[in-house]
């Protein structure tokens, strides 16, 4: 795309060529962060914050790379969800089921996933780590939409999990603002104590909320591997599980806003290619950085506009 | 005709505390049964249980006379029961809609649920705005919508704990017409209160518990004031702490025309002008969220004003509302807990753990703090000892100011005797003493002088007012008939 | 408090931190097998690569102590005013940098000179990386925690920026600093790669300590983390200055681990200098349960770990990262256990 971009010929192709690589790769940096994101904003509106999801999203990438290579790129996906809710289930054990302090449970579990992820893929491929090659996920266009001009590659011809993260939201939407059980995890993200009043189980929904985000986190990471990068690599998620809490915040835990932040995260990090090939000499630390700067700002802009669950990281 | 709900010896203990003790309790239809106790004479504990809240260790308990007693308060709705609580059981970032669906267990989807409120709101007789949040709702709308999310659903059995604690005269006598139209459609219900002209109003049937034990039940028409009082209390109901009034002396703070801006929930204050004297007592009556937290905590040194001014002459101390969170810190020993109050604002730099213990040891020791020690912490008190300990804390440096927001919250007659003891004694010593207390009958049996907040402003009674007059001035900021 | 009685209670407060190291070492041990390596193996050389020899100890083990006994005793700050600050990895870096860039233009100055500009430059520096989250959280109660761990990422990013750019050894071949100037490195003890930076950090431990158990300071720190409302309306503490202050001063120190690592261990900047020392100082922080003088007892229990993990690398095969399983396990078992005795460490998260 950025390729086709410098070997245009008449400057309105080139532009709108251009824009289209721009818009595609903005959404295919985004789906693993709004996966994880939509997943965080499920823990964070029954008022669990948690910060495993970093690890649910390392080991989900490792799964995803293993079982794609035994058994191809579907399954990988599935079983990198999987790995994702093992992380998030010791995550929920220690801060729901012990009441542990959320913050610590959940460094922890990022901890030890990096730790778990290294050994076993040391262990697995050996200590230089060789190249692992993974099939990886074809595109699915959906005929008709693809050919929206310039956005309709980028939204409707990308890999299955791109469309997980439409899927998702809309199922996550659906059961939080339509469901007796979405009330009752609002309530008790809100006030654990009336929603307990009203017979709501704070500490089980709490759990599956968590569990069910470590699911979207560990697609994440399978998305990461199967359908961006098509490798693993040691700490390759590199704290985007911490920039899809910052995602949250940005979306104001409202689903559909949620994975509008992620596309504006995955078009910060598309610029990187655009620069580079409107030969620009940047230095690419800089686009390393944007990301986080921009989250760091989604958190102060944020200040005093928008309501986080009342009961965020309060144990009931 | 089968009662609604039927317990029979009922008994439930908490560590070491009997809470119940071989209780009985009927409702039948149609009827509002007044429950009448002290604090922790085991009403709420007893209510809990039909609300499926907590088990009784031993008993029968019969709902439509079939041996069925809920496990939680989702199988105490199924079966028809439903309970406003104590404190909001409302979620405050939720609309009255959402909390209503919570309560019910209704989806919350637009449509269905618009349906069946406008239904729950005209079978019950109370209108709200179901997109409003309930954060943004007055207090007694806050209550009504307590009342519609205990109905919501086919609820027959209606409990209501204290629901007119928190609410202005006028608010309380709408919500008890309402309860007492459910009941005449053939619902039951029980009030839970401590104010006996209420259960004497409002009752069929009145059931006093002491000490978790029946001391007292039958039809309201045969019961006087004075019996349930003593079935209440034990003895002979005591008279009004009475004092000669004080001989105020030197002005020690001066308010004038003081603007604060309001505290969350509140509605802050507007050109209030005060003076306090030393030797005084000064109440201060006012419906929740008047400006009663802001004047206090602005006299406190907590707040600080927008516009006025509000100079205190000498030095203060405040008594925060909320004994576990403001007050104290609940992990710390209670040495930790009164070295926190005592270096408040002090340059001293080093700590000699010895001499601050041996200090709280004496302090715990002269005002009758029952506590393990000096090492004990303060969580391990009962609240009247955590009160008692933070008001000799407080006194400690012999302040001339004294600001006292609701004293008595949460604390049974013996321990709320005990605070306005300590208060007077300091006043009696030369202190000005300044309070808040949500019961206005607290206010006027303990000050020398009321004054009157109301929307934030200072309204003071003429000379002699009576209660009633004191009352219409809680509820309309004038002492005109209240409109 | 008298002597015997703080005896005591560092005793008990003894017991679980080693039970929890035993059950991290059991489990390292129970999944070494499970992969198929020799628990016996790995664990010996664990032993021999932290504390088989004078060697291992002087240089392997004490030397990495000292990152975390400077981060460590920082956090402890943060932590007991109940302010999560966990982005020390990041402070570490900007005081490495700032170090770097001192230490370099250090060249003719007199040592005690350079090394207290080098260290004051590593404070100041490791502070203003957290000026922003501060600021962020006293003014506007904007979580730290979440601030300050995206500011890792951009200290790395920029990290790799100043060895490709304007830090880059003079002949722009490797992605690394040229070192810094002899009168900028702290003098090491003879034989060793033991440096002055521990007996320094072993200071500022006890004075911490001093602070925490002596002074009203202190104590009212321990009371904005523990009872945020009632420190501030009982206790009048100034809860922003305070914040500001523990917040601030956790990541001068861990920035100041950053300028004693540069000045003490590396003489150069590169990439990956820290191998995570700002995270490990968590763990180490909470199982000394915010006690700066058992933080010296921790910061060598994981410092030994880390140096024990390279020699199982090497002696035994097994990957090094096995260890933060170990670490990670320590940290659930504290947390988990503290929250049963009902005291959680640091209080409230918000």
């Amino acid at each position: 795309m950025a390729g086709q971009g410098a070997r245009g010929a008449e400057p309105m192709t080139d532009f709108i060529s251009l824009s289209s690589g721009f818009a595609e790769a903005s959404v295919r940096v985004a789906t693993p962060l709004a996966l994880a994101a939509l997943g965080e904003a499920l823990a964070e509106r029954s008022g669990v914050i948690n910060l495993g999801i970093e690890g649910s999203m390392l080991s989900g990438a490792l799964a995803a790379a293993l079982a794609a290579g035994a058994w191809g790129p579907e399954w990988g996906l599935l079983t990198g969800a999987l790995a994702g809710m093992a992380l998030a289930a010791v995550f929920a054990a220690v801060a729901i089921g012990a009441r542990a302090n959320q913050i610590i449970a959940g460094t922890a579990v990022s901890l030890l996933a990096a730790g778990l992820t290294g050994a076993v893929y040391r262990r697995a491929f050996g200590s230089a780590g060789a190249a692992l090659s993974i099939p990886t996920l074809p595109a699915l266009s959906i005929p008709g939409l693809d050919r929206i001009p310039v956005v309709g590659e980028a939204l409707f011809g990308q890999a299955l999990p791109t469309y997980l993260v439409y899927l998702s939201a809309a199922v996550i939407w659906f059961i939080l603002s339509r469901t007796r059980w979405g009330l009752g995890l609002s309530a008790a993200g809100e006030s654990p104590e009336a929603a307990r009043a009203h017979g709501i189980p704070v500490r089980r929904v709490r759990a599956i909320a968590v569990i069910a985000g470590g699911a979207l986190a560990g697609l994440g990471g399978g998305t990461l591997v199967l359908a961006q990068v098509g490798t693993f690599a040691e700490q390759m998620t590199a704290g985007r599980g911490f920039i899809a809490i910052a995602i949250v915040v940005l979306g104001g835990w409202q689903p559909w806003r949620v994975a509008l932040a992620a596309l504006l995260f995955g078009a910060a990090a598309a610029l990187q290619f655009l620069f580079q090939a409107l030969g620009t000499a940047v230095p690419y630390q800089f686009f390393l950085m944007m990301p986080y700067l921009l989250a760091l700002g989604a958190l102060a802009g944020r200040v005093g506009r928008v309501r986080a669950p009342a009961a965020l990281g309060v144990d009931l | 005709m089968t009662a609604l709900l039927e317990l029979a010896a009922i008994s439930r203990r908490f560590g070491a505390v009997q809470a119940l003790h071989d209780a009985a309790f009927v409702l039948q239809p149609g009827q509002l049964h007044a429950l009448l106790g002290e604090n922790g004479a085991g009403k709420s504990t007893l209510m809990r249980i039909v609300n499926g809240m907590i088990r009784p260790e031993r008993g029968s308990f019969l709902v439509n006379g079939q041996p069925v007693a809920p496990a939680s308060p989702r199988q105490a709705r199924a079966l028809g029961i439903g309970m406003v609580h104590q404190h909001f059981s409302a979620v405050p970032a939720f609309t009255v809609g959402q909390n209503i669906a919570l309560a019910a267990g209704w989806s919350p989807a637009p449509n269905g649920l618009a349906r069946r409120l406008r239904a729950l709101m005209s079978r019950v007789g109370i209108e709200l705005d179901p997109a409003q949040r309930s954060a943004s709702l007055t207090v007694a709308q806050r209550q009504a919508l307590e009342i519609l999310m205990a109905l919501a659903g086919e609820a027959r059995v209606l409990l209501l704990d204290e629901p007119t604690a928190v609410l202005a005269a006028a608010d309380a006598d709408q919500v008890l017409t309402v309860v007492r139209e459910f009941t005449r459609q053939g619902g039951g219900a029980v009030l839970i209160t401590h104010k006996l002209e209420e259960a004497l109003r409002y009752a069929d049937q009145i059931t006093v518990l002491r000490r978790g034990k029946v001391t007292l039940h039958g039809p309201a028409a045969e019961l006087t004031a004075a019996t349930l009082a003593h079935a209440m209390l034990g003895d002979a109901p005591p008279a009004a702490a009475s004092r000669s009034p004080a001989t105020p002396g030197p002005i020690v703070a001066r308010c004038s025309n003081l603007t604060v801006s309001a505290e969350a929930g509140g509605t802050g204050l507007r050109g209030v002008t005060l003076e306090l004297r030393s030797g005084e007592i000064v109440g201060v009556a006012a419906i929740e969220d008047n400006g009663e937290r802001e004047l206090l905590r602005t006299l406190g040194g907590v707040l600080s004003p927008v516009s006025g001014s509000c100079e205190v002459l000498t030095s203060r101390t405040l008594i925060p509302e909320d004994r576990t969170t403001e007050a104290l810190i609940p992990s710390f020993s209670l040495t930790e807990n009164r070295l926190l109050a005592a270096r408040a604002g002090s340059k001293s730099v080093w700590i000699n753990w010895d001499r601050e213990r041996l200090a709280t040891g004496a302090l715990i020791a002269a005002n009758g703090v029952v506590a393990a020690g000096a090492d004990a912490t303060a969580e391990d008190l009962s609240g009247g000892n955590q009160q008692r300990f933070v008001i000799a804390r407080q006194l400690e440096s012999t302040p001339g100011l004294i600001v006292a927001e609701n004293p008595s919250r949460g604390l049974d007659f013996k321990a709320t005797l005990d605070v306005f003891e300590q208060l007077r004694t300091a006043a009696g010593a030369g202190a000005a003493v300044i309070f808040h207390s949500v019961d206005l009958d607290e206010v006027l049996a303990n000050a020398d002088r009321v004054v009157v907040l109301y929307q934030g402003q200072l309204v003071v009674p003429t000379e002699g007012a009576d209660r009633d007059e004191i009352g219409r001035l809680l509820l309309a900021g004038s002492a005109g008939p209240s409109a | 408090m008298n002597l015997s009685r703080s005896i005591r209670q560092t005793a008990r407060g003894g017991a679980l931190p080693v039970a929890a190291v035993l059950v991290g070492l059991l489990i390292l041990a129970v999944g070494l097998e499970s992969a198929g390596y020799s628990a016996a193996d790995g664990l010996g050389a664990l032993w021999r690569g932290s504390f088989g020899s004078w060697y291992a100890i002087s240089s392997a083990t004490l030397p990495r102590a000292v990152p975390l006994l400077f981060i460590g005793a920082g956090l402890t700050l943060a932590f007991r005013a109940g302010a999560f600050n966990i982005g020390a990895e990041g402070q570490f870096y900007a005081g490495a940098m700032a170090a770097t860039w001192i230490g370099i233009h250090a060249g003719g100055w007199p040592a005690p000179l350079a090394l207290i500009a080098v260290g004051a430059g590593a404070m100041l520096a490791g502070a203003a990386w957290c000026v922003i989250p501060t600021m962020l959280r006293v003014r506007f109660g904007v979580l730290e925690v979440i601030s300050t761990l995206l500011l890792n990422f951009v200290a790395t990013a920029l990290v790799s920026l100043m060895v490709t750019g304007p830090l880059q050894e003079s002949r722009r071949v490797y992605p690394q600093s040229d070192p810094i100037a002899a009168s900028a490195r702290l003098p090491l003890l003879a034989g060793t790669r033991l440096h002055l930076g521990l007996p320094f950090a072993v200071v500022i431990c006890v004075a911490l300590w001093l602070l925490y158990t002596r002074t009203v300071w202190g104590f009212r720190l321990r009371a904005l983390g523990t009872g945020p409302r009632a420190a501030m309306i009982a206790g009048r503490v100034p809860a922003g200055r305070y914040l500001a202050i523990a917040l601030l001063g956790s990541a001068a120190l861990a920035g100041l681990a950053g300028g004693v690592e540069i000045s003490g261990v590396s003489y150069a900047l590169f990439q990956n200098l820290s191998p995570g020392y700002g995270f490990t100082a968590i763990a180490a922080a909470l199982l000394a349960r915010l006690n700066p003088i058992g933080l010296l007892a921790t910061s060598l229990l994981f410092a030994a770990l880390e140096a024990g993990a390279g020699a199982m690398q090497r002696d035994a095969g097994i990957p090094s990262v096995a260890v933060s399983v170990v670490e990670a396990v320590i940290l659930i078992v504290v947390v988990v256990a503290d929250r049963w005795r009902g005291r959680g460490p640091g209080g409230q998260s918000q």
